[in-house]
């Protein structure tokens, strides 16, 4: 395994926050459908200030969220994660990777009438305990999986 | 501009499965180039999705989603010959919307 790029992954996790925020000061709400993107959240280091972030205070374990993924990726660049909860008003799902610069990978919106569940694929620095955090009923859960991951995604 | 999406919407029992496959080169801001120059980020940061014009989905993403990134879910409440459309908007502005018929 190549330990230079860890380094190298380390050393630079600091100025990519400076770069995700200069990004975002470049992006333009004044767009036809403005949207946010909470900037905040996706900037976290951790699951718990990830919850923070997106309004909530603590998060309770569930397991009526389930993560199905390889338990061992070989590729870290593409990851697919399907995350499907069964929590009555489910509204809103995302996935966290752990052991990346920045935990946040995806939020999900649910209106009703959409199923509770989303299959999408994304990059994992290295293994990684990956977090499936579902705001139902105003309340945040979660559930954890391990996935090992062979060869890393940030590095290139 | 970027390049079109593929976007699938097939009907699944009563609900609507859409798959989404979306060109873009999704850089995290993380890398570097051979002159060790950061090579800044870009990526989409908000998708939306609509049936017949009724958001069915919105995301926010952040630079960690795969390169050109695979999207899918169901809704119910859609029949043969609906339309549905997804757009996305990158962190540099650059926007994209692509339509299909559910088959």
């Amino acid at each position: 395994m190549n330990e230079d790029r860890r380094k190298v992954l380390k050393s630079t996790g600091g100025m990519a926050v400076m770069g995700l925020a200069l990004s975002a000061g470049l992006f333009k709400p004044g767009s036809a459908w403005a949207q946010t993107w909470n900037k905040d959240a996706f900037a976290t280091k951790d699951t718990a200030a990830t919850v923070k972030a997106l309004g909530g205070t603590t998060a309770a374990e569930s397991k009526d969220i389930v993560i199905t993924s390889p338990d061992i990726a070989e590729n870290g660049a593409v990851v697919p994660f399907t995350i499907s909860s069964t929590l009555p008003k489910t509204e809103s799902i995302a996935l966290l990777v752990e052991k990346n610069p920045n935990v946040l990978a995806a939020n999900f919106n649910i209106p009703a009438g959409t199923d509770p569940g989303v299959t999408t694929r994304v990059k994992m620095g290295q293994t990684s305990n990956v977090t499936a955090l579902v705001k139902a009923d105003g309340k945040f859960y979660y559930t954890t999986k391990e996935v090992k991951v062979t060869l890393g995604g940030c590095g290139g | 501009m970027a390049d079109p999406m593929k976007i699938r919407a097939a009907m699944s029992g009563d609900k609507v499965e859409v798959k989404v496959l979306m060109s873009h080169e999704m850089e995290t801001g993380q890398r570097k180039d051979s002159k060790g120059a950061v090579i800044p980020a870009h990526f989409i940061q908000n998708v939306t999705a609509t049936h017949n014009g009724k958001v069915v989905l919105t995301a926010e993403w952040g630079p960690a989603v795969a390169k050109n990134p695979f999207l899918s879910f169901k809704f119910s409440g859609g029949k043969p010959g609906d339309k549905v459309s997804v757009s996305w908007v990158d962190n540099k502005g650059d926007k994209r919307t692509d339509e299909a018929t559910v088959s």
